[in-house]
């Protein structure tokens, strides 16, 4: 599904310049639950966003679905992004005066749905989080987990390829942590993909698969059995 | 751009984003929006009302709706006997007023002036009129300043208009030495073609109307006597047209009819001075120009207002990006917000035109030293601002939202320069 050729990312500033990527290679296959781990500066969150699309890499290549990516223009990206992917942020990123249920149906409006089915989806979306009777909340009037799962609801709505989440656990508390990974859990048993940026040890043993990154590069890549709940294991 | 996903899209955001912002900014910018279109429309409207109060004085005060004149090279209209009789054929006339016309000079303190001091005497025109026809047809009792109106039968009394006078005069004009000490009951001395008239002041004519306030009025028979007159040749007619009749067709029947061989014939707005009309076109470019300066601050400040609002929501717009939401759907969404400030402030303000001032100031006409100022705002002319303002606010909330939307989105969701 996604295959990462060599790909570099530096920045410049002025005459310094500093490669935070320095040449990964890297498959992921449909339905993976990957979680990107690494210390702070390790450039997990720089992967991320190239393979993500949000970010122009500074040589490689990534293709997705067999696709290109990195010889796309900006309004390809945006359609494809639109289309393929959705993304949970640290911060939630909800749009303030929009109620859960319009931040949710956005994108989808932007799909070319009408707003009578894009609600229609919405509603399913903030069911299956369990947000289903707060459709009408802004998001100041909902709690940090809250949020989260709008923003996961907005994630999913649209039925994306790949699902990819920076840190979505690290302005929550333990509990609605666990119901995010929980929520991360059971949309992998349906197949999604998730790729996940985390340096929570704890969290990333919901994935199947973890990449370790340092220094700009892959340092390890191995699979393991997810763990089933989020008691099991966790201190 | 405007495609009709990224119109429906932005429209959905701006519908929101306008719900849902804070009352007293909302407030703030469509009162800064009302205030742009006042100044659009008033500044332009009262310039060119004062114009246009002066035009209608005359009217009111003086001419009516045509009048009729000695030709250049006449004293009088010929035939007046005739002309007037053919006029109350007229189904247009609703009234009519004769006027007897010289120039003379008026001298105050004659009676105790030395004989090598020099005369306080001014010129003026003198007006001969039927007092209760021309009160009936200009209301000329109604301008008294001081005393009281003539009476038919009142012998070597007359009127004054308060420019003849000192104490009613402002500053120098040239051909013009304003009377001292004169006030009603003053004799004063008229000098006309060599006769003179020992006369005493009635009263006081106290119009903004050159025509009226810088002329002497008296009873018509009298004027004639000392004109020596015997025929009855007048040299003015004025004439008030019946409403909805049209003062340039009326000019144009009268014109056909051949009294235009014994009289001029004018509309009102055909006898007042070309300057007049000079100074009225100067004026409305002076508003122009004044609303043109209001039209760069409300654009200026519809883009702050935008420009602020988008660059602290950038990273809000980087994540719409992120999403997928096109640019295009969100610089459309900040424009629709700008239409909407600019359509509230435009329909507020054509309310507070159309509802208040141009009624309030109709009834209560701005007291200008030369005029009764009026407000005007033609319908045609409110909507070219009206669109103006709209098209100077869509592009003012269009530069800011693409500004900040073409940065790159990743910059934008972090918050990186």
């Amino acid at each position: 599904m996604i295959d990462v050729k060599n790909l570099v990312r530096s920045f410049k500033d002025g005459p310094i310049e500093t490669r935070v990527l320095k040449g990964i290679d890297l498959s992921i296959g449909n339905g993976e639950f990957i979680a990107i781990m690494g210390r702070s500066g390790a450039g997990k969150s720089t992967f991320l966003y190239q393979i993500s699309l949000l970010d122009e890499p500074t040589s490689g290549e990534i293709h997705i679905n067999g696709k290109e990516t990195h010889l796309m223009s900006e309004r390809e990206k945006m359609l494809f992004r639109l289309a393929e992917f959705g993304y949970v942020f640290q911060d939630y990123a909800l749009l303030p005066e929009l109620t859960a249920l319009e931040n949710v149906a956005l994108p989808l409006l932007m799909q070319g749905l009408s707003r009578a089915a894009a609600e229609e989806k919405a509603v399913v979306a903030l069911t299956r989080v369990g947000l289903g009777k707060r459709l009408k909340n802004l998001p100041s009037q909902l709690s940090g987990g809250e949020q989260q799962r709008v923003s996961i609801s907005r994630a999913i709505a649209h039925a994306p390829d790949i699902l990819f989440a920076d840190e979505p656990t690290a302005n929550l508390d333990k509990e609605s942590s666990a119901t995010v990974m929980q929520i991360f859990k059971e949309l992998h048993e349906s197949g999604q993909t998730i790729i996940m940026v985390t340096h929570e040890e704890e969290f990333s043993k919901f994935a199947e698969r973890v990449v370790k990154l340092d220094d700009g590069k892959i340092i390890s890549d191995e699979r393991q059995a997810p763990q089933l709940s989020f008691a099991q294991g966790v201190s | 751009m405007f495609s009709l996903l990224n119109i429906r899209v932005g429209f959905y955001l701006a519908l929101r984003q306008l719900k849902r912002a804070s009352l007293w900014t909302t407030g703030l910018i469509v009162f800064v929006m009302l205030l742009t279109f006042l100044n659009l429309v008033v500044v332009t409207g009262i310039l060119v009302g004062l114009i246009e109060g002066i035009n209608e004085s005359y009217r009111t005060q003086y001419t009516g709706d045509v009048i009729l004149s000695s030709l250049a090279t006449k004293n009088y209209i010929e035939d007046t006997p005739s002309v007037i009789a053919f006029l109350k054929t007229l189904p247009q006339v609703a009234q009519m007023t004769n006027r007897y016309q010289t120039s003379g000079t008026i001298e105050a303190n004659y009676w105790n002036r030395t004989s090598n001091e020099k005369p306080n005497a001014t010129g003026a025109q003198v007006v001969g009129i039927n007092p209760t026809s021309e009160d009936a047809f200009i209301g000329l009792s109604s301008h008294m300043l001081e005393g009281s109106y003539l009476s038919d039968d009142d012998y070597d009394q007359v009127l004054v208009g308060k420019y003849l006078l000192a104490k009613y005069a402002f500053g120098e004009q040239p051909g013009l030495t304003p009377l001292k000490n004169v006030e009603p009951g003053s004799k004063v001395r008229l000098t006309i073609n060599g006769a003179v008239r020992d006369v005493t002041v009635k009263g006081v004519v106290g119009s903004k109307i050159d025509l009226l306030a810088a002329s002497v009025f008296m009873p018509a028979g009298e004027l004639r006597t000392i004109m020596e007159r015997t025929d009855q040749n007048v040299g003015q007619i004025a004439i008030r047209l019946v409403p909805g009749a049209d003062p340039d067709a009326f000019k144009q029947l009268l014109l056909d009819s051949g009294i235009g061989e014994k009289a001029k014939v004018q509309t009102f707005e055909d006898s007042i001075p070309n300057g007049v009309e000079d100074i009225k076109t100067t004026f409305a470019m002076l508003g122009n120009g004044f609303s043109s300066i209001g039209l760069v601050v409300a654009a200026i400040t519809i883009f702050i207002v935008i420009f602020i609002n988008a660059i602290t929501r950038r990273k809000f717009i980087g994540i719409l990006k992120g999403i997928g939401i096109s640019g295009s759907a969100i610089e459309i969404s900040y424009i629709f917000q700008s239409l909407f400030y600019a359509i509230i402030g435009s329909a507020i303000g054509l309310v507070v035109l159309y509802g208040v001032l141009v009624p309030a100031v109709a009834a209560h006409p701005i007291d200008f030293p030369f005029s009764d100022g009026i407000l005007v705002a033609p319908i045609d002319g409110t909507m070219i601002r009206i669109l103006l303002l709209v098209l100077t606010t869509i592009v003012a909330g269009y530069l800011p939202s693409r500004m900040i939307v073409r940065r790159n989105t990743l910059d934008s969701i972090l918050g990186r320069n």
